[in-house]
């Protein structure tokens, strides 16, 4: 007796599209309509700005600030000072050449076939290796450029990339501590990763630069960069180190009890079992963690360092481009968007990926 | 001999032992060094400096102080500043968070471009980028006398945002704020059926409190709301928000609405499918499934990523330093460079943004232990 009903099919059409994502309540239209007209005036305005009515060079510089758009002239004119710093003019070419390797480095960690215990610290090393020899020089007829001259994007990248490298092993120590069976280690190991955490990253790079000379004898001062290195260094690992413990309770513990079973020792346990399953699932928040530490390396600005935050404020400071202060924040903002936006684009894929891969 | 070597139960214990000695043993050598080379450049050890001035100005602060105060109370007007900016930064970007997360969950796709866009720019610019180009925008503003005005009761100037105020004092301020607690927690006490009652009654009994204390207490010309008005070059009256400030608020808060946002959308969309779908079966409507059933569940998600957030943002304010704000790490910085008492000093800020962070973490902790769903998890 009952009489069947097709299912109702989805309406087809640009007309349904539109009216399914634009209008399809009349609250949502009017959104829409508001909205819309707002989006499109900014668009307008800032294509008009940026693009249209913009000055491109240092010729056409009188014009500048005069109702016309932006003034890119700034960038032609100071874009050296804001990428390398005081870097010695003629020697430019190896701070190019030594970020495009680091750059180089980020990008094949990213391939998988690149993930593994040997492989990927022994990229980042010779990487990284590469990029202080050229950046100092002093061999093979290369002059010596010592790290007080260093600046701009590639300092920017010297901090990244030193914190990553001096932080990631010292994280695996700080995780493996705080797990440790012996109460007395995991207790005083967790105490020092809170009371980090709890401080502000600034607080602790200050510490670093002016306070740490004040404690330790002559012999182990060392110079200003490297000592903040360090201290950001540790504060990377603790974050990170919470960040690997997560992994590492997400491996069953069966399989370390099977790896004792066998007789396994602790450092195969680790490397051949723990390490790899901890990294592989928290691989997200690790490049969350990495995406978060390029943006903090602006902070060393505050401590006198010349990266490239430091750098374009000097490159408005003093003298002509004063008033030009939105094009060269605009454009810090670009090159930071860049890096931040292309790795976290990358983490959110390969969540994707894992996501597809567990189910 | 080799079997107390071999034996496990001496092997941890002498690790362990180890371990101690050597972190003590590090501890107590940073401090003899240290006491030796501040005691090289004859300052005193010790924290009797705290009652000697300073003998240096605070550009902002909200307690009286100036290069006559003692040390304890301009690390104290640090602190308050520290945690003025940082509380109202925590109240707007949660409200702007909270807009942003509901544009990028709406059905209409133009809304959830615009917040994506947002979240994506704002997210992806260092906070201190942002915070000095909110401040070299402030500070490019006009003078006073060529301000820009709003409707003549607001003006921005390169001096910072002139607003109208209520004419209210320190004390009258504290007052009302401790008289909303203490609403808070008179209803909560109200066992009624009519629980429904109870938010328009708190929001009533508050705003009756404020009339009368805006209108008792106060001088027979002053008027109940003071409007800055240009006398001369600079402006009277109102309540005048310097560019400093101004441009930290601002700073971050756009930076942390983007973060807080996400974590707002994320909880939102955690809330399961299928217990939205039965409220709907049960026939409720859109709003009740919204008021009953998502957002208690959603605000359960997000409270520990919501909390770490705030002590981020709260640690986050020490920026302002780059764009002289006296924050509670600026007036150390400044107090170090000018009494030379380091350890001290350190060992204050370390403490102050311990006992800070920890008493939002504790609040959280708090709230997140009340809305806990009860029975079996």
């Amino acid at each position: 007796m009952s009489t069947s009903v097709v299912p109702p099919l989805p309406k087809q059409g640009f007309g349904n599209w539109l009216k399914k994502h634009f209008f399809s309540t009349w609250l949502n239209s009017v959104f829409t309509v508001i909205f819309g007209a707002v989006l499109i005036w900014m668009c307008i305005k800032l294509s008009n700005w940026a693009i249209l009515d913009a000055i491109w060079s240092v010729d056409n510089k009188e014009h500048c600030g005069h109702g016309a758009g932006a003034c890119w002239a700034v960038i032609q004119d100071r874009g050296r000072l804001i990428m390398f710093g005081l870097y010695p003019y003629e020697e430019q070419w190896r701070s190019t050449l030594a970020c495009l390797i680091v750059i180089l480095t980020i990008g094949l960690s990213c391939l998988p076939s690149f993930w593994s215990i040997k492989k990927l610290p022994a990229l980042w090393v010779i990487g990284f290796g590469t990029f202080v020899l050229l950046m100092r020089g002093g061999f093979a007829g290369l002059p010596l450029v010592t790290s007080e001259q260093w600046g701009g994007l590639s300092l920017t990248i010297f901090i990244f990339s030193a914190v990553f490298v001096l932080g990631m092993p010292l994280a695996v120590v700080f995780a493996l501590a705080r797990r440790s069976s012996l109460p007395v280690i995991a207790k005083g190991t967790g105490l020092f990763i809170d009371l980090v955490r709890s401080l502000p990253l600034l607080t602790i790079l200050f510490a670093a630069a002016v306070v740490v000379p004040l404690l330790v004898p002559d012999w182990l001062e060392g110079n200003k960069l490297g000592r903040v290195v360090v201290a950001f260094a540790v504060f990377f690992a603790v974050y990170q180190a919470e960040i690997i413990r997560a992994g590492l309770q997400s491996t069953s513990q069966g399989q370390e009890e099977a790896a004792a079973a066998l007789g396994m020792p602790y450092w195969s346990l680790v490397v051949d079992i723990l390490l790899p399953q901890a990294f592989r699932n928290t691989l997200p928040s690790t490049i969350n963690q990495a995406v978060i530490t390029f943006k903090e390396t602006s902070i060393v600005t505050i401590i006198g360092f010349f990266e490239v935050m430091a750098s374009g404020n000097a490159a408005i400071g003093g003298g002509e481009w004063t008033e030009q202060f939105v094009e060269v924040y605009v454009f810090l903002a670009l090159v930071y968007f860049v890096f931040v936006f292309g790795l976290s684009r990358y983490g959110a894929w390969l969540e994707n990926r894992m996501r597809v891969g567990h189910a | 001999m080799t079997k107390l070597f071999t034996s496990q139960k001496f092997r941890r214990t002498a690790v362990q032992v180890l371990f101690v000695a050597a972190v003590v043993l590090f501890i107590l050598a940073t401090i003899i060094v240290g006491r030796t080379n501040i005691a090289d450049q004859g300052i005193a050890t010790g924290f009797g400096f705290l009652n000697q001035t300073t003998g240096w100005p605070v550009s902002f602060s909200l307690t009286d102080v100036g290069p006559r105060s003692t040390y304890t109370e301009v690390l104290f007007a640090g602190l308050l500043n520290t945690m003025l900016v940082g509380f109202m930064t925590l109240f707007f970007a949660t409200l702007l968070g909270l807009f942003l997360a509901l544009m990028r969950i709406s059905s209409n796709s133009l809304m959830k471009l615009v917040g994506t866009t947002y979240v994506e720019v704002f997210r992806n610019v260092p906070v201190i980028l942002q915070v000095f180009f909110w401040y070299a925008i402030l500070t490019h503003l006009p003078g006073p006398r060529q301000a820009y005005s709003l409707a003549d009761i607001a003006f921005f100037s390169n001096r910072g945002l002139m607003l109208p105020a209520p004419s209210l004092s320190g004390l009258d301020i504290l007052i009302f704020l401790v008289g909303c607690v203490a609403i808070g927690f008179g209803l909560k006490s109200i066992k009624s059926k009519k629980t429904g009652l109870r938010l328009p009654l708190a929001i009533i009994a508050a705003v009756a409190l404020f009339v009368i204390l805006l209108v008792t207490g106060r001088d027979a010309d002053v008027p109940l709301w003071s409007v800055p008005e240009l006398k001369g070059l600079r402006f009277v009256g109102g309540v005048s928000l310097k560019p400093e400030f101004s441009a930290l608020l601002i700073g971050l808060t756009l930076f942390g609405a983007s973060y807080i946002g996400e974590i707002i959308r994320g909880g939102l969309m955690s809330v399961d499918k299928g217990k939205l779908e039965a409220g709907s079966a049960l026939g409720m409507s859109a709003f009740q499934i919204n008021r009953y059933i998502r957002i208690p569940l959603a605000f359960r998600a997000m409270l520990p990523s919501l909390s770490n957030q705030y002590i981020w943002l709260m640690k986050g304010t020490t920026v302002g330093i780059a764009i002289g704000y006296p924050d509670y790490f600026a007036i150390v910085s400044t107090s170090i460079n000018q009494s030379g008492q380091t350890m001290e000093l350190l060992a204050l800020l370390m403490g102050g943004f311990i006992v800070v962070n920890y008493s939002i973490g504790f609040a959280m902790n708090l709230l997140n232990s009340r809305l806990k769903l009860k029975g079996r998890s």
